[in-house]
């Protein structure tokens, strides 16, 4: 199988005063063409900055390493800064932003910015770019006499599926979607979802995405294949229905029992104790380890290796072959209720 | 397609300064002044440094403002409504000329430092900081006696010192859109550098960009008056501040009225016009003004 995006290995560091901070570290995941993976985990987890590490969009005193970033076929270790940009940037990855009400500069139409943005990728004349632009807007809802207004003048779902369409109007391989729905209320999020959909059904360059969100529903609606991340780093990833079925890590678990499910209404919601650990505090056993209800020792000491427990599903943690107790516990409140 | 987006440009210009009472007195006043300066030549109704003799042959000397001689003469017999005309034309070209350069320098550096910071914004701005410790009259005099009495050099002593407040004005808005989302969004595009700073965040900076022109433009003419006035302008050019200048050098300041009125009240008049139009402007880059 292809992969659009094949990271292995992937660290960004950041210094600060307080010392060393490891945003991302150790990140490994591949997207498959045409793939939809979801990236999700609590605010701070490392997803924005692993995205913007991989657009090159953190700041140049950050120090990132990788054994490989392959996009397609450019290495993004290698390729030059002015490439990046005008050849990857925008015609091979897009940028759906974490709130992309306020993605849309206020001083130009909006349909002025899409057609920008093609004109400054390709050659295709002006009358050509509008067209363009106009197909997109139709595709995601928005009449093309909305080209003409100004980003003040779109509702918060409007903008939202403008900057839908300005990410697609160069058909790209991989979409990056950070947080597309963050703000909305459900209907609109629904619509938004829904239109993704129907243009990666109907248009015939269907892109790969990269869709992240700390809302576990969008992920389970959406992705083929998911990736849960914490602290920094991908604790377990899986095909979407394998991930749901049978979770292997603990932070997992927790996470599947802390948002309402439709089938058990009146389950109560129980949330992970504690909160993500401090990224500068070098933390030799695994990063879980204080807030996970299953651990021993050799979770305070040891980091665990990622483990292939099921093909294609990998995980990291110490205590994998105690799975079937875990699942049976996770849904019990006082599980969660202990401290250290 | 081109001139659309001039016309646009020049429309949300006029609505601008169309809602605000004195900033229209301000325009109308700019473009009377603009009018005067470039039909000068051809409105002046005697040489510029011709003594008059009035009809009975005699030399015209201080005459009082009369139907022959409209705001009267010197006491060279010169007739000050020419000179008037004439020195609307050089003022006007300084203050424009000079306006316009200093808020490009200011501009540039401003958008430069606020957008790629560190070092940089660092070299800039302790460059800004060394050309506030200059002050504007000594230089010129340095200059002047180095290269000689010319109105370019007036022109570039004031445009040498003026930019400093433009630039630091302009750094400050600019560090504060560098942080917005849709920046990041352009960059995320795959904007260059040069289209992120001229096409993305200076649009957004116009009505402070506009401000800024009328006041460096205010400053311009009120610091050629006063250059001038001390006597450090081109002889050959002259101006309001050189006319004031004429009638010092003259002994007859506490008897010509006439000679002294006419060239204050209009370096007053297009000052407070530039004012009143980059008071309109702040009322844009500054929406709580409007409220009061």
């Amino acid at each position: 199988m292809n992969h659009t995006l094949d990271v292995k290995n992937l660290k960004t560091h950041y210094s600060s005063e307080e010392g060393k901070v490891k945003a991302v570290d150790g990140v490994s995941f591949a997207i498959g063409e045409n793939q939809v993976f979801g990236l999700a985990g609590e605010s701070g987890c490392g997803k924005s900055t692993l995205i913007r590490t991989i657009m090159r969009l953190i700041p140049k005193s950050a120090k990132v390493t990788a054994e490989r970033l392959l996009f397609k076929e450019h290495d993004l270790l290698r390729v030059s800064d002015k490439f990046f940009r005008e050849k990857i940037l925008w015609q091979g990855i897009s940028l759906v932003p974490q709130s992309a009400m306020n993605a849309l500069n206020p001083v130009y139409r909006v349909g002025d910015q899409c057609t920008e943005a093609i004109l400054a990728h390709t050659n295709v004349s002006k009358a050509k770019a509008v067209e363009t632009v106009v197909k997109m807007f139709d595709a995601v809802g928005l009449q093309s006499g909305l080209m003409k207004a100004y980003p003040h003048e779109f509702s918060g779902g409007m903008r939202q599926r403008a900057m839908l369409a300005m990410s697609l109007v160069l058909s790209p391989e991989l979409v990056v979607m950070d947080e597309p729905t963050t703000g909305l209320d459900v209907l609109v999020q629904e619509r938004i979802l829904r239109n993704l959909k129907e243009i990666r059904k109907n248009t015939k360059t269907s892109a790969a995405i990269l869709l992240i969100t700390h809302d576990i529903s969008v992920i389970a609606g959406m992705s083929d294949r998911i990736g849960i991340m914490y602290a920094g780093k991908l604790m377990e990833t899986a095909d979407s229905m394998e991930l749901f079925n049978e979770p292997y890590h603990p932070y997992t678990l927790g996470l599947k029992n802390a948002f309402p499910s439709i089938k058990a209404l009146d389950r109560e919601l129980i949330s992970i104790p504690g909160s993500p650990p401090n990224l500068t505090h070098n933390i030799p056993g695994c990063l879980f380890y204080e807030r996970c209800p299953f651990s021993i020792d050799v979770c305070r000491y040891e980091k665990p290796e990622e483990m292939e427990v099921l093909p294609n599903h990998f995980v990291q943690c110490h205590r994998t072959e105690h799975v079937m107790e875990f699942r049976k516990l996770a849904g019990e409140k006082k599980t969660w209720q202990f401290s250290k | 397609m081109k001139f659309s987006i001039v016309k646009d440009f020049l429309v949300a210009q006029y609505k601008i300064i169309r809602g605000n009472r004195f900033g229209m007195f301000g325009a109308v006043i700019l473009l009377f002044f603009g009018v005067i300066a470039l039909l000068a030549p051809y409105i002046a109704p005697y040489e510029l440094w011709e003594s008059l003799r009035d009809s009975s042959g005699k030399l015209a000397i201080l005459r009082h403002p009369s139907l022959e001689f409209p705001l009267g003469t010197t006491a060279m017999g010169r007739d000050l409504l020419s000179q008037l005309i004439l020195a609307t034309r050089t003022t006007v070209l300084i203050g424009l000329t000079s306006g316009l350069v200093s808020i490009l320098i200011g501009a540039n550096i401003g958008l430069l430092s606020g957008y790629y910071g560190g070092k940089l914004d660092e070299v800039f701005m302790r460059f800004t900081d060394i050309v506030y410790g200059m002050p504007f009259l000594p230089f010129l005099i340095v200059l002047i006696s180095l290269f000689g009495r010319n109105i370019w050099f007036v022109i570039i002593a004031i445009c040498c010192i003026i930019w400093r407040t433009s630039a630091r004005v302009i750094r400050a808005q600019v560090m504060s859109i560098r942080q917005r989302q849709y920046i990041q969004a352009a960059k995320a595009r795959g904007c260059s550098n040069f289209r992120i700073i001229y096409g993305h965040i200076m649009p957004n900076i116009l009505p402070l960009l506009l401000l800024y022109t009328a006041f460096n433009i205010a400053w311009s003419v009120l610091a050629e008056a006063g250059a001038s006035f001390l006597g450090f302008s081109d002889p050959n050019n002259i101006t309001w501040g050189g006319m004031l200048y004429n009638l010092w050098i003259s002994g007859k300041i506490r008897t010509a009225w006439w000679w002294f009125a006419t060239p204050s009240i209009c370096i007053i008049l297009l000052v407070s016009a530039l004012v009143f139009i980059s008071r309109a402007y702040e009322e844009v880059a500054n929406p709580r003004l409007k409220q009061r």
